[in-house]
């Protein structure tokens, strides 16, 4: 029974992330005075794709074909370990939050791979870039988990936020710090204002999407679908360990209905927090790229320290 | 003013009189420009007294003539023009070049090369330029005995063996960029040399919109002119038909009625304020910022529709003829020309605070791409290119062609010279049009709207400038016996936007050059030509 509500929740998890995207799609839209596309675009989008024939360069090694399969897969089996819904499910047992960034990297290092296979200019740049951001995003991101794990003193992201459901609304200085890095490691990992611009059409400022550039039909749907995931799996970590109110503690239906509901109000309200950032913000330079990673390691740091010194004694 | 200014004609006749190099003066119709032609192997020495009389390296072109090639070269100082000529042997045509000291002159002697087989000896860049294996290794295009179809065979080959400057050594790499791009725009190639995300060169290869206009001319009608003219760069379609009706209304010695010559400011300056919106908004976009993308966009739509609406056409595409304009204001229409005036006012004062206030836009537009004084003047660059970096140039002011002498405005001049300056020169340019529009609009004066056309004498020849929105666009004509044009040129303030983009980029981070290519926002189609 666990087992099919983890499967569920899976794929409920993979069948709402383009729907997240529309919606943020649609908040951008509305905040620049324009008429916003419909919030099933991103499905259409991904079911276009899949009915183009991939173009794969003459250039392209095996690599290349198979990446966009690993990067879904990867993050997929990160997806697994989130909790979406509910706590406690057998799958969230089988990794913990290390593991999971590290689902998340090896994604990454086959992105790049791919990136760099074959061997265009735009391609190798922007490879180069996501790997000099994911090098100070990654201890930030770990920085702002050893807080939480700290706290709930288990690596598990499940039995974490099982942890703080139970201890109640406490106000930890160090969450908001914890917080606040994870914020700032979600836009850098996500591609988003101000780090990256997933709208740009401009080769030459592109990261991610430089990565991509050569990439069609089912292999670019698999890609963007992946990052949607992505998306939301930042998301769904934000609001549900630091906010994990509304989430199913028993399995009956009424309670994961609840759930479903608090998440997609969540998710709404990040996204609109989002779409408003990224409409006040310009894209920074690419070297002040670190100063903000920095600064988002320095947030999880000042967090630990402040659980150390605060909180730890009590 | 105007004297002082003449000194440096009489100071440039006494030292070419010194060392015995023979001028042949001709004032022309128009008081500002002066033609002198001497002989071919004194054009380098020309060009060196004319550096030392800090005159601006304007335009260069060449023609054939039944009997000889003529090459031409103009010259500013200020708004007083010299347009220099000297004929050559159709033999073996060869002139020495002016590009070693005029750096501006080096593309443009490039291309009379490329397409008339005019050699330029001791040129500091001896590479094709515009040819792009199209034409025959002994074929030139603008020789009169090329036919204009040009001798269609198969697929032109691709253009492999182009020499770009390379840079060697440690962790530098090159980044081609184009013909094709992912946005909507036009095709040119650019060569990156980098190390990491830093610029250390950027190599230019433009020709590829070449469209054969001045081939094209060839033959025509004045009014077919006007036709093509406002074809060559479709954002300037006003500037160019008025550079193209000026030069042949020179040429013929006629003068339009003064409300076509108002008609003709308004439709310069509604032009002139829709490409502002446009770019403003597109730099800011370039940067991630698309909310004034999509603002910016709203008002240069609007603008746009009041155009289709009231003049009949987006652009205002084949406004002009030669002698006066074809579309027509009723007062009602001046009318609702002012509302609008006012309404956008409004919208920019809301939006540009938006944009003024904004730090993350401001830390990505500030200090990038710096355009120095020195290099800007080096390059001739004009336009608002030229008036961020320092270059107080403006023809509406400096050569006032009417409308613009009977009318009010300042000329916006910066020195920064960086993206933000471009931005704001732009900004400042909306408001001051605005007010160039309203006083128009109001002083309009009652009459016709084109005066009536009449053949020239054979060989007659106009020269003009217009300020278009990028700035000073040049242009050339010579009738033939039959009322047809025998030779038409002119030159695009992008010529020199170009050449400055190659050095506004040095030293800048590559993902940093889109925002400053835009700031520039040359156009590829009025420099290919």
């Amino acid at each position: 029974m666990n087992l099919l509500i983890a499967i569920m929740q899976t794929l409920l998890f993979i069948s709402l992330a383009p729907l997240l995207a529309g919606w943020l799609k649609w908040c951008k839209c509305y905040l620049q005075n324009r008429k916003a596309p419909s919030l099933l675009q991103p499905y259409r989008d991904l079911l276009k794709l899949t009915h183009k024939q991939p173009v794969v360069s003459k250039d392209a090694s095996w690599l290349f074909i198979i990446a966009p399969y690993i990067i879904f897969s990867a993050t997929v089996i990160a997806i697994t370990v989130i909790p979406l819904i509910t706590v406690d499910l057998p799958t969230a047992a089988s990794a913990d939050m290390i593991v999971l960034v590290g689902f998340l990297a090896f994604a990454r290092f086959f992105l790049v791979l791919a990136g760099l296979d074959v061997g265009t200019a735009f391609g190798g740049m922007g490879s180069s870039r996501e790997m000099t951001i994911s090098s100070m995003a990654e201890p930030a991101m770990l920085m702002a988990v050893f807080t939480i794990t700290m706290t709930a003193s288990t690596t598990n992201l499940s039995f974490a936020i099982e942890h703080i459901l139970q201890e109640g609304l406490v106000l930890r200085p160090s969450y908001i710090f914890a917080l606040f890095a994870l914020i700032l490691v979600a836009i850098a990992e996500t591609g988003r204002i101000p780090v990256d611009n997933p709208a740009t059409h401009l080769e030459l400022t592109m990261i991610h999407e430089a990565m991509i550039l050569e990439y069609s039909g089912r292999h670019l749907a698999l890609i963007e679908w992946a990052s949607q995931l992505k998306l939301m799996l930042y998301g769904v970590l934000i609001a549900n360990i630091f906010f994990p109110w509304g989430m199913a503690e028993t399995l009956s239906l009424s309670a994961l209905g609840y759930a479903l509901l608090a998440i997609m109000g969540k998710l709404g309200v990040l996204a609109i927090l989002l779409a408003l950032s990224e409409t006040l913000f310009a894209k920074m330079r690419l070297f002040r790229v670190q100063e903000f990673l920095s600064f988002a390691y320095l947030l999880g740091l000042l967090g630990m320290l402040s659980h150390i010194i605060l909180e730890a004694s009590r | 003013m105007s004297e002082n200014i003449s000194h440096w004609r009489t100071t440039l006749q006494t030292e070419l009189e010194a060392e015995a190099i023979s001028v042949n003066v001709r004032t022309t119709e128009a008081t500002t420009i002066q033609h002198w032609q001497i002989a071919g192997e004194f054009w380098l020495r020309f060009a060196q007294l004319a550096y030392q009389q800090d005159l601006r390296w304007v335009a260069g072109w060449a023609e054939q003539e039944t009997t000889a090639f003529v090459v031409h070269a103009c010259f500013a100082y200020q708004g007083e023009y010299l347009w220099l000529s000297t004929a050559l042997h159709t033999e073996k045509p060869e002139l020495p070049s002016q590009a070693g000291i005029y750096p501006a002159a080096s593309r443009s002697e490039r291309h009379t090369q490329d397409l008339l087989g005019i050699h330029f000896t001791d040129h500091p860049d001896a590479r094709v330029w515009l040819r792009h294996h199209a034409w025959g290794k002994h074929d030139y295009p603008l020789r009169k005995d090329f036919p204009l179809q040009g001798y269609p065979e198969t697929i032109t080959p691709p253009d492999m063996d182009y020499q770009f400057v390379k840079a060697r050594g440690a962790a530098v790499y090159e980044i081609p960029v184009g013909p094709v791009h992912a946005g909507i725009i036009e095709p040119g190639h650019f060569r990156f040399q980098a190390v990491g995300e830093t610029i250390l060169n950027l190599e230019e290869r433009l020709g590829y919109v070449h469209k054969g206009i001045e081939k094209l001319a060839e033959g025509r009608t004045p009014e077919a002119l006007v036709h093509l003219a406002g074809r060559i760069s479709g954002d300037s379609t006003v500037a160019y038909s008025w550079a193209a009706c000026r030069a042949m209304e020179q040429a013929v010695g006629i003068r339009i009625p003064a409300r076509a010559a108002f008609l003709r400011g308004i439709l310069s300056e509604r032009e002139r304020i829709a490409n502002h919106l446009g770019d403003i908004g597109a730099i800011c976009n370039d940067v991630g910022f698309a909310f004034a993308q999509m603002q910016f966009s709203r008002l240069r739509e609007q603008w746009q529709r009041t155009q289709a609406d009231i003049f009949g056409h987006r652009l205002l595409m084949d406004s002009l003829i030669p002698g006066g304009v074809k579309v027509d204001l009723s007062p009602a229409d001046s009318q609702i020309l002012l509302q609008e005036l006012k309404a956008l006012r409004k919208e920019l004062d809301d939006t540009i605070p938006a944009l003024d206030l904004n730090s993350a836009l401001e830390d990505r537009l500030f200090t990038s791409g710096y355009l120095s004084p020195a290099t800007a003047k080096t390059f001739s660059t004009v336009g608002y290119v030229g008036r961020s970096s320092g270059q107080d140039l403006d023809v509406r002011r400096d050569t006032p062609y009417a409308p613009y002498d009977q009318l009010d405005f300042k000329v916006i001049v910066e020195q920064q010279g960086d993206v933000a300056s471009r931005v704001w020169v732009r900004i400042k340019e909306v408001f001051a049009s605005i007010k160039l529009l309203r006083q128009m609009l109001q002083q309009i004066p009652e009459g016709e709207q084109a005066t009536s056309w009449h053949s020239p004498a054979e060989h007659s020849t106009g020269l003009a400038m217009i300020e278009g929105f990028r700035g000073e666009i040049i242009s050339y004509v010579r009738f033939d016996n039959n009322n047809k044009i025998s030779r038409f040129y002119t030159r695009d303030p992008s010529d020199f936007g170009f050449l400055a983009l190659e050095k506004i980029v040095l030293n800048n981070i590559v993902p940093d050059f889109p925002v400053c290519n835009k700031s520039v926002n040359a156009s590829y189609s009025g420099h290919d030509l």
